[in-house]
């Protein structure tokens, strides 16, 4: 909840005094900080203790960087091989630096941030990252990893500071602080070259800003109320460019505007046209502004990466005709189908391929013994087919006979170019779908029967008009049988060289992968033109960029007998990724969080779900508190509402997803979940005492459970950050191991 | 307590004639000519399976969702008694003459009649007038597609009902809560509402959702509750444990109890045994039970023992040897150690039996005393009928290389050593010194030179394995999965020490004596767990639709065809109603919030209470439509028009209040008011008239000419079939 109401009126005493923006939370326990400084100073005249105070909050802040710095940066250069994921995301940094064309799931600013990191710091981008476990030998690789670890620790700092504005406390502040210092998962994922520290930082420097604009609610549309809104922008631009991930942070920054829109809607002080002001303001920031970084990110995407690489396959064949080295670049086609064109067949789903055949039958058992029909993802001879006329087998290049062009709605045949076999379809079942129909290669010399009869169709066009190259969407119908030719993706037993299954679908539904487009087109006796014209629009390469990561993300199926991670297995810290080696020979890395920090945060979850409902009942019983605990409350249901919010959003729908999952992606969800529970336990132990009437005794139990939960984490780090920094020797289930006797669950294996 | 008697019992009927009407004709739609066809129509071929499963006490396993709609629709088998003969096995076949038709049909055309006068109560319990009530009602009346779906052995109608069961009597009873908390009255409707919404869920999945929506609403109401100062901690307090009583634990325990009478009713084994584990098989009769009973409990050294793997994908399958080797070398170029196969067979056979031998020892049968195994024991597994041991070396696996080829030892005398002791695990243990059951135990084989994990890899071996399950050693065993885990199914105490003699023994059936029962939490917990996550695999069908399809209704569903004519019954809905059905949301949503914006500006144009009712009718059919509708955008099963109806239902509740409101407070003057009413009577008899002219199509009694036919193609995605001649 922003505490937004009514602020317009209070606002001004308090700039006068405190001349930086201030929350009425702040106004509500500004007492209690005050009383803190005191207790630091007890003698000191009111005066100095402020600037005492400043100073030392500077330097906190300074301490609690550094801290994190170092531990980010200490023992960066090892292990010097590629480390898990790195083998991806090193890789497509290095496609950034050679611009080549490549295809990933995720959208490109952290690869990019990556490349430019490696560019900077002297990497030439011709290390192959093939496998995890190759050395980096003489490869300039810690630009890139130093850049991870920069915005890393980064991290730190912005939940010291999110924490303290929310509570206003500097040792809920604290708490949290050294909860992600000392998480060994947090430090393990912060010093690889992997998108997760950098999707991170601009998750939480999204948070970071967003708390800070609505703490500015006070003084609307002043310098720092903006450029706080304008940051939450950038960074909700960054989050989304690195991951879509970012959308859960997009989604609480928009539930939080949203709430805080209400309130001044409410406020009937305000004029209609403040109102609309303010809403405008978030329009442009939240809205407009992130939306239009979005997209030059993916312009400059699109631009640098000019040339021809792995991901053409992925991408339509009008994209490709962009790409320098490929074989569509700056060629030159007949326009237009006409009988006797010799052409290759692409279906319109991604990763499908061309339609193919070769000299080879299904074997037995497998439906008709006729030559196979698959789709196969390169190019090769065997991909050319013939379009002919269904009733004549003259050869239609010949010069006597005028051009014919095809025309939507004709009955054609397709003779496959090598063999000339007709593409043919029967009612014997699919190799692999059974409810589909068989398509094969049948006749000799081009002479079949009636099964080899195919209506081609455009879709959305009326009949009659011609057949475009590239562009025109086609459809073939069986005449016979009424199904459709399509792929459905599976890939055939080893008798089908793993290329994957045709088949002609009886159902007429309107599924991309019964759509199909002419890619190469030969035909000497029509005029070629450039391709050029035919190239997409920016915005239609951004759409079907989009098009392509969704598709490429929802095929990331687990396979049935594979063990995969589960969402439940994540908060109790239950498995851990192995970032590097297996064996007790070798320097291994294992990302597991700190299970002290993470069983703590669990609890604390519990803890604040509990608490948080009786507080919230009691106020909605109208129980009359004493101002300190009413201020406490608020905080607690204020400030921890909206880290629980957070985490709930970035945790719960991984449940939804159907793609494979892993641990790190609990990661971000953990960064609210730790900052949970230094607010909770920090409201929790205030309010323990001043339940103890005596004042002394009071401040000691404040102080003293603050100093245990600090120490006890720092311990834990001691015991355990071999797992992050590396570790040799034998495994932990050997008594000689430096990890002993800390394998707590026997699902953790290192 | 006898306060009761000092008063007269009086009765006083106080009877709606609206009701009693709309009753009657909801009958009459629903139950004229019910026994038509008399041949299997759609869905009901997947359903009557389970009835004839239910006659026969078989036990079955349905993933689509809780028995309890199976269980209604068998209640009508078994009051038309029927006897289950019956082959369901395509659609169209002519019902044969001991299947009693109408009965099986009654119950969903009985909850579809009944939903008329419901929606009829809903409304009028909204505060809204009687005739936005009683043209809710019609609406639902004329309603193709529920009449068609209520018409048949479906489960959609009896959802329908119990949704509309558990929001009606939510609304009775928050509406009795101002007058008379705690009464017979507030207490009957608050626990029907939980029993309804427990019967919801109990029919299918899709329950749920209407089950979140009450749940939701009395949250709502609770915390408004929570927030009354006028009442007393300890009255607020009763408030909430009724609710929750009611709620949640009622609902609970009626799910447990509807799988308790599930369970109870079908003891036979059937078709669907291998899918349950070895434990669950024993406890039903025949089957597993007739082999497994009288089995020796505690594992030996010198057991027979068969294996079976506890995941069973891609199929249940049991630990299997024979005298076939691992081809030299393979396919693809890499080398095997030609060494005696050992792979995982569906099937039940000879060469699946294994004996547990001591490595220290050289006998193969149990001594007495016994020497049971335990936890953490060694041991040796011999194959029983070729006599060779199970072994494991680091030469790669025939299709997973990454893991260890598992083989049956046979000594080449070229130093490669025979690696053959495994050590016992066993995962369900209670104490480190379990000892080893059969059924009961969950075991892993631990390899002790090389730590690998025996395990079914799921692929199937090619030809020179005779598309067997490869069996493999997993080095990098990460976590507890359940194609590591085995467990003994059938068992007895080895005999004899000759081999010729043991493969006589190995052939006979195992001897017979005390069964092993299962308690119910544990039968439940399994059942329910098998039905969660059993996947079976995705069928295309022709008339499978996406979400998006179902509010324009692009879509249809042919159901039956005549044989002969060109009669059939198509699952249409009844276009107008669906448009204008769609529109009311739009128009409530816009409405909503036009006054939500005002009201925050502090114009009212409402009445408070005129607000709550509107509110409320919102919350209950908006959000009984988005969440019966929404999720579906999530599914990745296959869907079809009528998952849509539940929504649709609640969507036509929202039409008539939408109209009264719009007359009520939009129309300014008396004359926009006529103007209005006369626009509903023309909409509606078009409604009627668009429903009487797709009623061949919902009864499908009467042949239609290719001519007529055609001309009910409104949208060319609708698949009318038409014969040609």
């Amino acid at each position: 909840m922003p505490p937004a109401m009514g602020g317009g009126l209070a606002g001004s005493e308090l700039r006068s005094r405190r001349g930086r923006c201030g929350s009425q939370a702040a106004r509500v326990v500004g007492r209690d900080v005050a009383a803190e400084a005191a207790a630091r100073s007890p003698k000191r005249p009111v005066r100095s203790s402020r600037r005492f105070e400043a100073a030392g909050r500077w330097a906190l802040l300074a301490l609690v960087t550094l801290v994190s710095f170092a531990t980010r940066f200490h023992r960066l250069d090892q292990p010097a091989h590629v480390c898990w994921d790195e083998t991806h995301f090193g890789k497509m940094g290095s496609y950034y630096i050679n611009r080549t064309f490549f295809f990933d799931v995720h959208p490109p600013l952290g690869k990019m941030l990556i490349g430019l990191a490696g560019y900077l710091s002297g990497y030439d981008g011709t290390f192959l990252f093939q496998k995890p476990g190759d050395k980096y030998e003489h490869h300039r690789y810690m630009g890139m990893r130093g850049f991870c670890a920069f915005l890393g620790s980064w991290l730190i700092p912005f939940a010291y500071l999110t924490v303290l504005d929310l509570s206003k406390s500097f040792p809920a502040a604290l708490l949290t602080a050294a909860l992600l210092t000392f998480d060994t998962g947090c430090l393990t994922l912060s010093q690889y070259i992997l998108l997760d520290p950098i999707l991170m930082f601009f998750i939480m420097a999204a948070m970071l800003s967003m708390v800070k604009y609505n703490s500015c609610a006070d003084r609307p549309f002043s310098a720092p109320w903006w450029s706080w809104l304008s940051l939450t922008g950038i960074s909700l631009a960054g989050a989304l460019g690195v991951k879509f991930v970012g959308l859960f942070i997009i989604l609480q920054v928009g539930l939080n505007t949203i709430s805080d829109l209400w309130h001044l809607f409410g406020d009937l002080s305000l004029s209609l046209v403040t109102v609309g002001k303010h809403l405008t303001a978030r329009i442009l920031c939240l809205i407009v502004l992130p939306l239009v970084l979005y997209v030059a990110i993916f312009a400059v995407h699109i631009t640098v990466l000019n040339k021809s690489g792995p991901g053409d396959g992925f991408f339509s064949s009008a994209f490709q005709a962009r790409l320098s080295g490929n074989n569509l670049y700056n060629a030159s086609i007949p326009e237009h189908l006409a009988y006797g064109s010799v052409v290759t067949v692409k279906n319109l789903r991604m990763a499908i391929g061309y339609l193919h055949s070769h000299r080879h039958l299904y074997p037995e058992g497998v439906g008709a013994r006729q030559q196979q029909v698959t789709t196969y993802l390169h190019k090769d001879y065997n991909n050319l087919w013939i379009i002919k006329k269904h009733n004549t087998n003259s050869d239609p290049l010949d010069p006597s006979f005028p051009v014919e062009f095809v025309r939507h709605g004709d009955i054609i045949r397709l003779e496959h170019k090598e063999t000339s076999r007709n593409l043919h379809s029967h009612y014997h079942e699919a190799p692999l779908t059974r409810k589909h129909y068989q398509v094969t290669g049948y006749g000799i010399n081009g002479t079949g029967d009636s099964n080899d009869f195919w209506r081609i169709e455009v879709v959305n066009r009326k009949f009659g008009n011609r057949i475009k190259v590239l562009r025109s969407r086609i459809r073939l119908i069986h005449l016979v049988t009424g199904c459709v030719l399509g792929s459905s993706g599976k890939v055939l037993p080893k008798w089908g060289w793993e290329q994957l299954e045709v088949t002609c679908t009886p159902y007429l539904k309107d599924t991309l992968s019964s759509i199909w487009n002419v890619e190469d087109h030969i035909n000497p006796k029509l005029p070629n033109i450039s391709l050029d014209v035919l190239q997409p629009s920016f915005p239609e390469i951004l759409l079907e960029s989009h098009m392509v990561m969704i598709r490429g993300n929802n095929g990331l199926k687990p396979k049935d007998n594979e063990f995969t991670s589960k969402p439940w297995h994540w908060p109790i810290n239950y498995q851990g990724l192995r970032f590097s080696g297996a064996n007790d020979t070798d320097f291994r890395v294992y990302l597991l969080g700190n299970p002290v920090v993470w069983w703590l945060n669990l609890v604390s979850i519990a803890l604040y779900l509990l608490s948080g409902s009786i507080a919230a009942i009691a106020m909605q019983r109208g129980a009359q508190l004493p101002a300190e605990v009413e201020g406490l409350t608020k905080i607690l249901l204020r400030g921890g509402g909206q880290l629980l919010l957070g985490w709930v959003l970035h945790y719960f729908p991984f449940f939804l997803m159907g793609r494979v999952l892993y641990f790190h992606h609990y990661f971000p969800a953990m960064l609210f979940s730790s900052m949970l529970t230094g607010v909770l336990w920090d409201t929790l132990l205030r309010l323990c005492a001043w339940g103890l009437a005596s004042s002394s005794l009071a401040r000691g139990v404040h102080a003293l459970g603050i100093l245990s939960l600090l120490l006890g984490t720092a311990y834990s780090f001691y015991l355990f950050h071999p797992l992050a920094y590396g570790m040799v020797g034998p495994l932990a289930q050997d008594p000689e191991s430096p990890m002993a006797g800390l394998r707590w669950l026997e699902s953790w294996d290192f | 307590m006898l306060g009761v008697l000092k008063r007269p019992i009086v009765v006083t009927a106080d009877i709606n004639l609206n009701v009693v009407a709309l009753t009657g004709v909801g009958l009459l739609s629903r139950l004229w000519q019910l026994s038509y066809p008399r041949a299997v129509v759609f869905d009901e071929v997947y359903y009557g399976q389970y009835i004839s499963f239910y006659m026969k006490r078989i036990f079955f396993l349905d993933d689509s969702g809780p028995p309890f709609g199976h269980m209604l629709l068998a209640l009508g088998g078994y009051l038309g008694g029927f006897d289950g003969n019956f082959l369901w096995n395509r659609i169209g076949a002519e019902y044969s003459s001991n299947v009693p038709v109408w009965s099986l049909r009654l119950l969903p055309a009985l909850a579809g009649a009944l939903s008329v006068p419901m929606a009829y109560q809903i409304v009028s319990e909204l505060h809204f007038s009687h005739s936005a009530a009683t043209g809710a009602a019609l609406l639902v009346l004329i309603e193709n597609a529920l009449i068609t779906q209520s018409r048949l052995m479906l489960l959609e109608s009896l959802l329908i009902f119990f949704n509309l069961l558990a929001v009606l009597s939510y609304l009775k009873f928050f509406n009795s809560q101002k007058h008379s908390p705690f009464s017979l009255h507030w207490w009957s409707w608050l626990t029907l509402t939980g029993v309804a919404c427990s019967c919801a869920v109990g029919i299918k999945y899709m329950g749920v959702f209407t089950y979140l929506l009450v749940l939701g609403v009395a949250a709502f109401h609770a915390w408004h509750l929570i927030g009354d100062q006028t009442l007393s901690n300890g009255r607020v307090f009763s408030h909430l444990l009724a609710r929750a009583v009611a709620l949640v634990g009622v609902p609970v325990i009626l799910y447990l109890l509807l799988f308790y009478v599930h369970l109870m009713l079908l003891y036979r084994s059937g078709p669907h045994d291998q899918i349950m584990s070895s434990a669950f098989q024993a406890s039903l009769e025949g089957g597993l039970a007739r082999i497994t009973q009288g089995q020796p409990l505690e594992v030996a050294f010198g057991s027979q023992v068969t294996l079976r793997s506890v995941f069973g994908k891609p199929l249940p399958c049991w630990l299997h040897s024979h005298q076939n080797t691992y081809p030299m070398i393979y396919d693809n170029g890499r080398g095997s150690s030609h060494q005696q196969q050992v792979t995982c067979y569906p099937f039940k056979d000879v060469n699946n039996w294994w004996i547990v031998k001591d490595p220290g020892r050289h006998q193969l049968v149990v001594n007495s005393p016994l020497r049971p195994v335990r936890h953490g024991d060694v041991v040796q597994l011999v194959h029983g009928m070729t006599a060779r041991l199970l072994n494991t070396h680091d030469v790669a696996a025939p299709l997973s290389p990454h893991a260890q080829e598992v083989s049956c030892y046979i000594d080449y005398n070229i130093s490669m050593p025979a690696q053959n002791l495994w050590r016992l695990d066993i995962v369900n243990r209670e104490s480190d010194r379990d000892v080893w059951k059969t059924i009961l135990s969950e075991v892993r084989f631990v390899h002790v030179n090389t730590s690998a994990v025996l395990k079914l890899s799921g692929a199937h071996l090619p030809d020179w394995g005779f598309r067997q399950l490869e069996i493999v050693g997993e080095k990098l065993s990460r976590g507890h999965h359940g194609s590591m885990v085995w467990n003994v199914e059938e068992h007895r105490y080895g005999k004899s020490q000759e081999q010729r003699e043991r493969e006589l023994e190995l052939h006979s059936p195992t001897e017979v004596d005390i069964s092993r029962n299962l308690s119910f939490m544990a039968r439940f917990s399994e059942l329910q767990w098998r039905m969660l996550t059993l996947r079976t695999e995705d069928s295309e069908h022709r008339y499978s639709s996406t979400p998006l399809q179902w509010v324009t209704l692009d879509t249809s569903i042919a159901y039956w065809l005549h044989p002969k004519t060109s009669a059939q019954i198509h699952l249409l809905g009844n276009v107008v109603i669906w448009a204008s059905a769609s529109l009311a949301t739009a128009a409530y949503t816009l409405l909503f919030f036009w006054h939500l914006l005002r009201r925050r500006r502090n114009v009212s144009d409402l009445p408070e209470d005129a607000w709550q009712h509107w509110a409320l009718a919102g919350a209950l059919c908006i959000g009984g439509w988005a969440l019966n509708y929404l999720p579906f955008f999530l599914m990745e099963k296959t869907l079809f028009l009528y998952h849509y109806l539940p929504a649709l239902t609640f969507q036509i509740l929202l039409l008539p209040m939408v109209l009264q409101h719009v007359s009520d407070h939009l129309c300014r003057s008396q004359l926009q008011r006529s103007l209005l009413s006369a626009l509903v009577i023309a909409w509606f008899s078009t409604a009627c008239h668009v429903s009487n002219m797709l009623r061949p199509l919902t009864y499908g009694d009467r042949p239609l000419s290719p001519s007529e036919l055609q001309a009910l193609r409104w949208k060319d995605s609708w698949d009318i079939l038409i014969r040609k001649h």
